[in-house]
């Protein structure tokens, strides 16, 4: 089908802190203010999982917002990809002890690419991000193959049933 | 004839300059705010990306309401290029808004809902204003046709200063801008999440904003009837009149709904109606 890939230029990101100690978030806003601005490379920081493509989240989720964080996954619509950032949504950071916490985000769902660092600095987030759009683009490419072969195998099934 | 070719090429470039004009809005916008901003194409990106993207269907009704919107907006401003009735014009663009509402309404959400309301207020907002400025094009240029009232060597500006202020109170309400984005924002991604686009997403959003492009292109074309004795005075009103809108966009804060509705009712009564009553003693005293 489309070959264009649009997506690539325009990621639309929601950030999510599940259970962090909001050191990575303040990071991750700063990469909006005039010093990063990451509008030049078309992101956005969107509130609402449909209009997402990139889930940056961080902290290592606590009992309370695992179901918010599958639902707000679920809620993204294909292709998107998932960055964890800071220690914490890696391996729990130094909450990974903690009774309550699932020790990464990879715990709940599945993970793209890690940022590392406590906290991590808004270049490496960029970096991430743009890491990100990589593995974004070829979900892309995967998901109209599966598209076409869908559509492929329907025609035939059509045709079967015509004769 | 005329008409018919300037209803397709509205119908095929609107689009296409909507697109460019809204680039360049969020790059001065960017400046403004000390920002290198996106590049000039980034709309088309945007759109580009909300079409490839896998399509999320609440009901299958919000696709339909939203379908009709692109094509009411696009039926007006395509009816406005061709020289139409201005009054049949105003009515194809509001019945495009109560199709966007109704596709908000469609869904049970509760962001979704709050926008369709916000969207409601700001049509009672703007409306009484332009019907007023249909009125105010009417009484200088004689005929309700845009045809009529573009062709008009009279200018129009001069007759309506209160008309024309009135209606750039409510162009920041239609084109979405600061104090008055209360239904959904250019900016706010996260307040009360998107508001009436909450709920739309893919190829659905996409399709809200291409409509967004051909509203702006329409409402600009708007703006530049009040010019239309001398083109290139026009033009530059049109200018200037937009980055005026962006400035009022960066320098204000968000109103609440109900300052919003005043705001838009307060510029039709009195830089409106005052105009309009003025003019009509003028032309009565004259004839
Ligand atoms: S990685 Fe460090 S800075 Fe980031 S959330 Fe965890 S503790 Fe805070």
């Amino acid at each position: 089908m489309s070959t264009m890939a649009f997506l690539k230029r325009s990621p639309w990101i929601l950030h999510y802190d599940a259970s962090s100690c909001n050191g990575c978030d303040i990071e991750v806003l700063a990469c909006l203010t005039p010093l990063y601005d990451v509008e030049r490379f078309g992101i956005i920081n969107t509130g609402n999982p449909k209009h997402a493509d990139i889930l940056l989240i961080t902290g290592g989720i606590n009992s309370q917002n695992r179901p918010v964080v599958r639902n707000l996954y679920e809620q993204m619509p294909e292709p998107k990809v998932v960055v964890a950032i800071g220690a914490c949504a890696a391996t729990g950071g130094i909450f990974r002890e903690c009774y309550n916490i699932a020790g990464g985000v990879d715990k709940v769902i599945p993970v793209d690419v890690y940022v590392p660092g406590c906290a991590a600095r808004p270049e490496q987030i960029i970096d991430g991000v743009v890491k990100a759009l990589g593995i974004l683009e070829e979900k892309r490419e995967k998901m109209t193959g599966k598209a076409e072969i869908k559509e492929g195998a329907r025609h035939a099934a059509e045709a079967g049933e015509g004769t | 004839m005329n008409g018919l070719i300037g209803a397709v090429l509205f119908l095929i470039l609107a689009p296409i300059a909507g697109g460019l004009i809204a680039g360049i809005d969020r790059k001065i916008t960017a400046r403004m705010q000390g920002r290198v901003g996106p590049p000039l194409l980034q709309p088309f990106y945007d759109v580009g990306k909300l079409f490839e993207k896998e399509n999320v269907v609440v009901t299958t009704a919000q696709n339909f309401y939203v379908l009709a919107y692109l094509v009411f907006i696009a039926l007006s401003g395509a009816l406005f290029f061709a020289g139409g009735d201005l009054l049949l014009i105003i009515f194809a663009f509001t019945l495009a808004h109560v199709f966007l509402v109704l596709g908000a309404y469609a869904v049970h959400s509760p962001y979704s809902h709050i926008g369709a309301e916000r969207e409601l207020i700001q049509v009672m907002a703007y409306e009484p204003m332009i019907i007023l400025a249909a009125v105010g094009l009417y009484m200088v240029g004689g005929s309700f046709y845009v045809a009529d009232i573009a062709a008009a060597t009279v200018p129009a500006i001069l007759y309506l200063p209160g008309v024309f202020l009135g209606f750039a109170v409510i162009l920041t309400i239609k084109l979405r801008k600061s104090p008055f984005d209360i239904s959904t924002s250019h900016h706010a991604h996260q307040e009360i999440v998107k508001g009436i686009t909450t709920e739309f997403s893919g190829s659905t959003l996409g399709q809200v904003e291409i409509a967004h492009w051909y509203e702006n292109i329409f409402l600009l074309g708007f703006v530049y009837l009040f010019f239309s004795w001398n083109p290139v005075i026009g033009v530059a009103a049109v200018a200037v009149t937009y980055v005026a809108e962006i400035f009022v966009d960066n320098v204000t804060a968000r109103v609440r709904w109900q300052a919003a509705l005043k705001s838009g009712w307060l510029a039709a009564a009195v830089l409106g109606l005052v105009n309009l009553a003025i003019l009509s003693y003028m032309t009565i005293g004259g004839a």
